[in-house]
């Protein structure tokens, strides 16, 4: 294979970014600071994950997997928590599931034997659930907040006619999945046409039989798309109980008095 | 004075670390209509709240035909003492949806028909979207879906605060007229005196959290009950 293999191609790449900046001061878009932030911290956490890659893969202890799979959950929690903020127990109920989402389709690709047990699968593929159902999470619990507080009269008018907090916020808890849901679906529905999944270029680039490529991608797509379901749905299912109390009261109080 | 139909006592609320409700005391006759007067931020819609549970009072009672609240499940309670809003808050696509939400949750039979007749809506309306509708006729939806549920007691917060002079009189009378047709129990907050001049029957005053006494309708607007105008209309 020919190019981009030194890291000075790869810092050449950096002058597309020295032209983001540019662009963003001269326009005063104020994201000089966080595109910044996003260089240093990308290229130092993919050092550090491909160090840490380097020395699981070398050790090829399943216990070890498990264990970064794990501090991948913790952290993708934390995350999302930061984002939905004064949505009550968000770190709990992102872990909850995201972790559910990583166990349930980790443990179908393995059981079905779709890939082979080892670490050169297991984390990629596991970095791309809890990734994905991080942000589902996160989109969820944010939508949800911020809608139930915008349409409070609507909830409170449905708890008076003695609706469940259930039955009171489900049109909202819909919308919320939709918009969590929707970029992905979309997005699968249009892969191969309107753009190439990551992973698929990067095998293709790397020199993989592009059917070969085709096949893992179809595995990730349908992966993806069941894991982040699974983590949108229950975060959903959780906090929308977090926003009430048990006797069907929301839990922020009224603006007036 | 009739038997309570809800009565209560020392309730108070606490939201936040601040007392918005700091020891309320009142009786509500079966089958009249009670106005909850006072200046704003006294405390009137989160008294109603506290009444049907949409929050939880911190300490107090409420008793509807003597029993405890508390005993009793939210969803039973907010079923048998309805509540309309300042906004009418609709849900579903026509009229007809939006009049019945509450019945089919909990499997009742409604007769959309009498409800909107109840309300005086034309039943032409049942199919049309509740947003196209005026605010008065919606807030006459949401009183027709309250009604629906059958209610032994209605809340009323500042219904007619939304709704311009003309649609704020028909309110006015279609709560007298209900009253008086269903002898349907009412509590109806305001901070209009003219209004709860013609809708009250009698008047309980609230400030700064605290039920400041209660008047027979005649006895407020006479010279008893001048020091209370006097103090409402002054915080106004």
């Amino acid at each position: 294979m020919e190019g981009l293999q030194t890291v000075g191609s790869a810092l050449l790449t950096l002058g597309l970014v020295a032209v983001a900046v540019a662009l963003s001061l001269y326009e005063r878009l104020d994201l000089e600071k966080d595109i910044g932030v996003a260089v240093v911290r990308s290229f130092v956490q993919l050092a550090a994950i491909g160090y840490v890659i380097d020395f699981i893969f070398g050790l090829d202890n399943l216990g070890l997997v498990a264990l970064l799979l794990a501090g991948m959950v913790l952290f993708a929690a934390w995350t999302s928590a930061r984002r939905a903020e004064r949505v009550p127990r968000a770190f709990l109920m992102a872990a909850v599931a995201v972790g559910v989402a990583a166990v349930a389709t980790m443990g179908v690709l393995l059981t079905l034997r779709i890939v082979p047990p080892t670490a050169r699968y297991l984390i990629p593929l596991g970095g791309m659930v809890i990734g994905n159902s991080m942000n589902a999470a996160s989109l969820t619990m944010t939508r949800l907040r911020d809608d139930v507080a915008e349409q409070r009269p609507k909830v409170e008018a449905a708890l008076a006619l003695g609706a469940t907090s259930r039955q009171a916020v489900a049109p909202i808890l819909r919308t919320a999945l939709q918009s969590a849901l929707i970029p992905l679906i979309d997005a699968t529905k249009t892969t191969g046409i309107i753009f190439l999944p990551g992973a698929m270029v990067g095998m293709i680039i790397a020199g993989a039989d592009p059917l070969e490529a085709v096949r893992l991608q179809i595995v990730v797509l349908y992966m993806l798309l069941g894991s982040v379901s699974i983590a949108a749905i229950m975060v959903g299912t959780l906090s929308y109980r977090s926003l009430f109390t048990p006797r069907h009261q929301l839990r922020t109080a009224p603006p007036e008095r | 004075m009739g038997r309570p139909k809800l009565e209560v006592r020392g309730l108070r609320y606490v939201a936040g670390g601040t007392e918005i409700l700091t020891g309320v005391d009142a009786l509500v006759p079966d089958g009249e209509v009670t106005a909850v007067v006072g200046p704003s931020g006294a405390g009137k819609s989160t008294l109603l709240r506290a009444i049907n549970r949409l929050i939880e009072p911190t300490s107090g009672e409420v008793y509807l035909d003597g029993q405890p609240t508390r005993s009793l499940d939210p969803l039973e309670l907010r079923r048998r003492v309805g509540m309309v809003f300042q906004i009418p808050a609709l849900f579903g696509g026509s009229v007809e949806e939006a009049v019945l939400y509450g019945a089919c949750l909990s499997g009742k039979d409604a007769d959309l028909g009498r409800l909107l007749e109840m309300v005086e809506l034309d039943v032409s309306l049942a199919g049309r979207d509740p947003q196209a509708l005026s605010v008065g006729q919606q807030q006459r939806v949401s009183i027709a879906r309250t009604l629906a549920l059958e209610p032994e007691a209605l809340l009323l917060d500042e219904p007619t605060s939304a709704l311009d002079e003309a649609a704020r009189r028909r309110i006015e009378e279609l709560v007298r007229d209900l009253n008086t047709r269903l002898g349907l129990t009412m509590v109806f907050v305001s901070h209009d005196l003219a209004q709860v001049e013609r809708v009250a029957d009698r008047v309980v005053v609230l400030a700064e959290g605290r039920s400041k006494g209660t008047w027979d309708r005649e006895d407020f607007f006479s010279n008893a009950g001048e020091r209370a105008r006097r103090f409402i209309a002054g915080r106004l």
